[in-house]
């Protein structure tokens, strides 16, 4: 590694490199800021590296209705994300969004989540977007390939998914075209707020900035602190399979299922709660396989050439932080688990107003003070 | 191009008879179906997903994916790690495999 050469200040420096950081520098040095991004190494946890893909939104938001709206905001931004990444970078992300289905395997599964989304969508200020309850046979018409043992499925014209590894590498490739200071191995260990801004220290040495962006997934919850924000995020393991490239044969995504644009089909979705372990566990993805061979028969012949896990960056209640210091006004803390998702909000929305120095009104509900205050009854 | 090496006095093995895209052919157990196909002079057994490039056998040790075929059906099976049976039907793999049901796995 070469040692950093000095150069004038960056308007923002960005901590993490994973895509929500990606995303937020992208936004930012597209908005006009001189970015710096501060990354760690191969090493780094790196959820951006393991997750699933999907552009996701149904489902989501049970407690929090601004989420269900947040990520259909995104979900319909991702058009114009995947459009600009294009004409940057000449890398096609793959996104497409032809309507996601949840397959259920029994009529007590099918009914849990049919309640599930009764409950969603009864809530107050809850986004309105279109979902359709399908029984067997019509889930069959609509997906050929199903088995028998699917009960019935959830349809949502809303969800889509891309190749993710393709945006994290597009968004790094854009942000070296827009002329960003990216740099690896640069693990933080302390942000000092002063005089008015923030020096950012570690083994490598020292940078200062007038604002910083904390997008550091887990590693959030100790750089929040430094200034004034609070990040109470801990790791939710996903183990993810994946099979030998087919020709194509599944057009929607599931949310366990999907076959990439690439030919591979992915299987995942697992959560556990076991700390930072990411260790790939036999019965968990023998029990995702079987699950999935009774979705779709076809893939009981596949190989399967690799099996991973990753973490997810969970808040305590499972929604994003988005949150300005008060205290130290400039330092701002962005952080969710759904990285791809969001992406497009992070570019088109959360990048831009964080460089004009105030968060929207849209995502004032994502405050970390939410945390410090009794559930209501 | 290619001949089987034998060791002299060593016992030739059974001679098996297979198709290759529809074509009879002929080698001997204890060969591998990449091994046989190439005794017969088949130098081309796949077309990449790709660009659709014409590939046939390289490693014959299970690493470079390039003897991939269709036996008996299944696609993307590695001609050099499965051994050639009497009757088998080998064929092109063409470009990407098909995710076919399997026997004795419901729809």
């Amino acid at each position: 590694m070469s040692l950093t050469t000095p150069q004038s200040e960056p308007d923002v420096v960005v901590i993490g490199g994973g895509l929500v950081g990606g995303a937020m520098a992208y936004g930012l040095a597209r908005a006009g800021a001189r970015v710096c991004v501060l990354d760690e190494g191969d090493l780094a946890l790196r959820a951006s590296r393991g997750n699933f893909a999907l552009v996701w939104v149904q489902s989501k938001g049970m407690g929090m209705p601004e989420y269900a709206a947040w990520s259909k905001r995104s979900a319909d931004a991702w058009h114009e994300l995947a459009a600009l990444l294009r004409d940057e970078t000449a890398i096609d992300v793959a996104h497409s969004q032809p309507g996601g289905f949840t397959l259920c395997l029994s009529d007590a599964e099918l009914q849990q989540r049919v309640d599930g989304m009764t409950r969603l969508h009864n809530q107050i200020n809850m986004v309105e977007y279109g979902y359709e309850v399908l029984d067997h046979a019509e889930t069959k018409r609509r997906l050929p390939d199903i088995g028998k043992d699917v009960a019935g499925s959830i349809y949502s014209p809303i969800d889509g998914h891309v190749n993710s590894l393709r945006l994290f590498r597009a968004l790094h490739e854009a942000l070296q075209r827009r002329g960003s200071d990216y740099r690896p191995n640069c693990a933080v260990e302390a942000i000092t707020p002063e005089n008015g801004g923030f020096r950012i220290t570690g083994p490598w040495g020292e940078i200062r900035a007038p604002k910083v962006v904390l997008a550091a997934g887990l590693g959030n919850a100790r750089l929040a602190p430094m200034v004034g924000l609070d990040a109470p995020v801990r790791p939710s393991k996903g183990q993810v399979i994946v099979t030998e490239k087919t020709a194509p044969f599944l057009h929607n995504p599931m949310v366990t299922v999907r076959q990439t644009d690439e030919g591979g089909v992915m299987i995942g979705d697992s959560q556990e709660d076991l700390g930072f372990d990411t260790v790939v566990t036999q019965p968990i993805i023998s029990l995702m396989a079987e699950r999935a061979v009774r979705m779709f028969p076809r893939l009981a012949g596949l190989n399967v050439v690799r099996t991973w896990s990753a973490l997810r960056v969970m808040s305590p209640d499972g929604f994003p932080i988005y949150e300005q210091s008060t205290a130290h006004p400039g330092a701002f803390v962005t952080t969710c688990h759904s990285g791809v998702t969001l992406a497009a909000n992070h570019v088109l929305t959360l990048a831009p107003a964080i460089l004009a120095g105030a968060l929207p009104d849209v995502v004032a509900p994502f405050n970390a003070r939410r945390f410090n205050v009794p559930a209501h009854a | 191009m290619f001949r089987p090496m034998l060791d002299p006095g060593a016992p030739a093995g059974a001679p098996l008879r297979f198709t290759f895209d529809g074509v009879v052919m002929t080698a001997r157990a204890g060969d591998t179906v990449a091994a046989a196909l190439l005794a017969n002079g088949v130098a081309v057994n796949r077309e990449t997903p790709v660009s659709g490039a014409p590939r046939g056998a390289y490693c014959m040790m299970g690493v470079c994916f390039e003897c991939l075929v269709v036996i008996d059906g299944v696609g993307n099976r590695q001609g050099c790690l499965v051994p050639l049976e009497d009757g088998m039907r080998i064929e092109t793999q063409h470009g990407a495999r098909q995710a076919e049901f399997r026997e004795g796995i419901e729809a």
